[in-house]
């Protein structure tokens, strides 16, 4: 399996890695079954409904990391209009493309910036136009065994 | 530190001494063994001392050595091979839970075509229960298929008391070696096996070769039609070179067996304890002692595997995992989940596995670079974020 030298390097030098405190909305989507779950937190502006700052944490593979820190890249600056249009396939194509097995990971980034979006809007009481509730938005998933 | 290799049970190198001897045959000993001048009946000499160095590594009889074309292709051959043509006296095969894919899902097509397949479980080391497998038995059960050993987590099946229940059962039993030989012993006779597969590029030798021991008298139904050749039973012109290569490995691989076996088990044991002793919530996967000499397979709570593989290659650590990104589809490995690993545990599977280039200062590398990868991780991800605050 071939990755592209773009979704190596933010596979490598993730961008926006971390949490932020008192985030306006956080999405996370996926699941431990199927080896993905992607967290994200947003910072946006209320007066101007801009994405000050975007960060996330990813449990998965090469692929998985490279969407999400695509994905909180293009969104950070955009107002949330704006952002409604980065979808999966932007993602990818901004990745130059992704092996056919890990086109999952670039819809399950697009599932997180909506679930954080639709978090927002909901602690808000504000309706966003043109966005759905999150379909796989596990929100505080099940505990996870340590060893 | 120039590339390591801790992938030996994907494949290994062909080892000097192996591409010495097949060498020759890709040159000027091209011959067709079938015919009849000079240079086919060296080629035809050399296919024939190669089944007798695969036969005495076995303890098995030349007549009951079949060359083919891989170790999939064995068991294939030996299980459908069994099962089309006993289908008048039983339709019934047991086999475990953590097959190979080659046993799994020809079992899988048998299944679609009237058979019935009891898929014995393992306990949580891996390990199937001979309660469980007489319980299994039916008058109708036809073949019993375990192997040897695990590709993934290395775990050793009791195959003597396998074969001894077979054997007074008056059932068939077929075992995949095509981890185990060349590993550990392995002797047909004494082990009560009927059938065998094995592989020759996971003993040094090349890929696109393979065995199928099938005992004296034992019946299997052909099903590549064609030549001659493998007195009748496999058609195809003999890859010559890739069999005598295998000949050549087989026999190093045995002859230095025990030596090897004793070098790697205690390299081994450093690559287990110095992971579990240095990165907290970390497991074994597989059994301490009754698993191959050169398998490691441990997991990684709250990572995930094929992230850990792309970090170890970027310092020139190559390895595997079960991850469902590893396996091409979303579940983890099978053989994880039959063990009882919850689906995150399996996701975050590291498997090494050592062999001939293995040295102590290789494990020292590996050992020093792997925390910092898995804290690297960690700190990425969620899960471990939340088990944080849980604890907190």
């Amino acid at each position: 399996m071939l990755y592209s030298d773009k979704v190596m390097d933010h596979f490598m030098n993730p961008r926006n890695v971390g949490e932020i405190d008192d985030p306006s909305g956080v999405g996370t989507v996926g699941n431990v079954k199927c080896g993905d779950i992607m967290k994200v937190y947003l910072k946006i502006e209320d007066n101007s409904g801009v994405v000050e700052d975007a960060k996330f944490k990813t449990f998965g593979c090469g692929a998985a990391v490279a969407t999400s820190s695509m994905a909180t890249e293009m969104i950070k600056g955009k107002t949330i209009q704006e952002a409604l249009e980065i979808t999966n396939k932007t993602v990818m194509e901004a990745l130059d493309g992704l092996p056919p097995i890990k086109v999952h990971c670039s819809c399950l980034a697009e599932e997180a910036l909506h679930a954080a979006l639709w978090d927002y809007a909901t602690k808000r009481g504000i309706e966003i136009t043109g966005l759905k509730p999150p379909v796989s938005d596990i929100g505080e998933h099940e505990n996870v065994m340590a060893y | 530190m120039s590339e390591i290799y801790f992938d030996h049970a994907a494949t290994t190198p062909i080892r000097p001494e192996v591409f010495d001897a097949m060498l020759p045959f890709l040159k000027e000993g091209y011959g067709n063994p079938s015919s009849i001048y000079e240079i086919a009946r060296t080629s035809k000499k050399a296919l024939e001392r190669a089944r007798d160095q695969v036969a005495t590594a076995l303890g098995a009889q030349p007549g009951e050595i079949f060359f083919t074309g891989s170790g999939t292709e064995a068991d294939n051959w030996a299980i459908r091979g069994v099962a089309e043509l006993l289908k008048p006296k039983g339709n019934h095969i047991i086999t475990t839970a953590i097959e190979h894919h080659a046993v799994l899902h020809t079992c899988e097509y048998l299944a679609k075509n009237g058979y019935e397949i009891t898929y014995l479980p393992v306990d949580d080391q891996g390990i199937i229960s001979l309660e469980d497998l007489e319980k299994a038995i039916r008058p109708e059960t036809i073949l019993i298929t375990v192997m040897a050993a695990n590709n993934e987590i290395g775990t050793l099946q009791p195959i003597e008391e396998i074969g001894r229940i077979a054997k007074e059962r008056k059932i068939l039993f077929h075992t995949d070696a095509v981890q185990a030989v060349g590993h550990i012993p392995i002797n047909v006779s004494k082990m009560g096996i009927d059938l065998l597969s094995l592989s020759a590029h996971k003993l040094y030798g090349p890929k696109g070769v393979g065995v199928l021991y099938c005992k004296k008298g034992v019946a299997l139904k052909s099903f590549i039609h064609g030549g001659g050749q493998e007195r009748g039973r496999r058609a195809g012109t003999e890859n010559v070179a890739g069999i005598v290569a295998l000949g050549t490995a087989i026999e190093l691989a045995v002859s230095e067996l025990e030596e090897e076996a004793a070098r790697l088990s205690v390299l081994r044991n450093k690559v287990i304890d110095g992971i579990l002793e240095q990165i907290p919530h970390t497991r074994l996967n597989g059994h301490k002692t009754l698993r191959l000499p050169n398998n490691a397979n441990v997991s990684f709570s709250f990572i995930e595997g094929e992230s850990l593989l792309l970090l170890l290659d970027m310092k020139g650590i190559f390895a595997s995992s079960g991850s469902a990104c590893t396996s091409g589809s979303l579940d983890p490995s099978h053989v994880l989940l039959a063990i009882g690993l919850p689906h995150e545990t399996a996701h975050g599977s590291l498997r090494i596995t050592l062999g001939r280039s293995s040295t102590d200062e290789q494990i020292e590398y590996f050992l020093k670079e792997l925390p910092a990868i898995v804290t690297r991780l960690r700190d990425m991800s969620p899960l471990y974020e939340d088990f944080l605050k849980r604890r907190a």
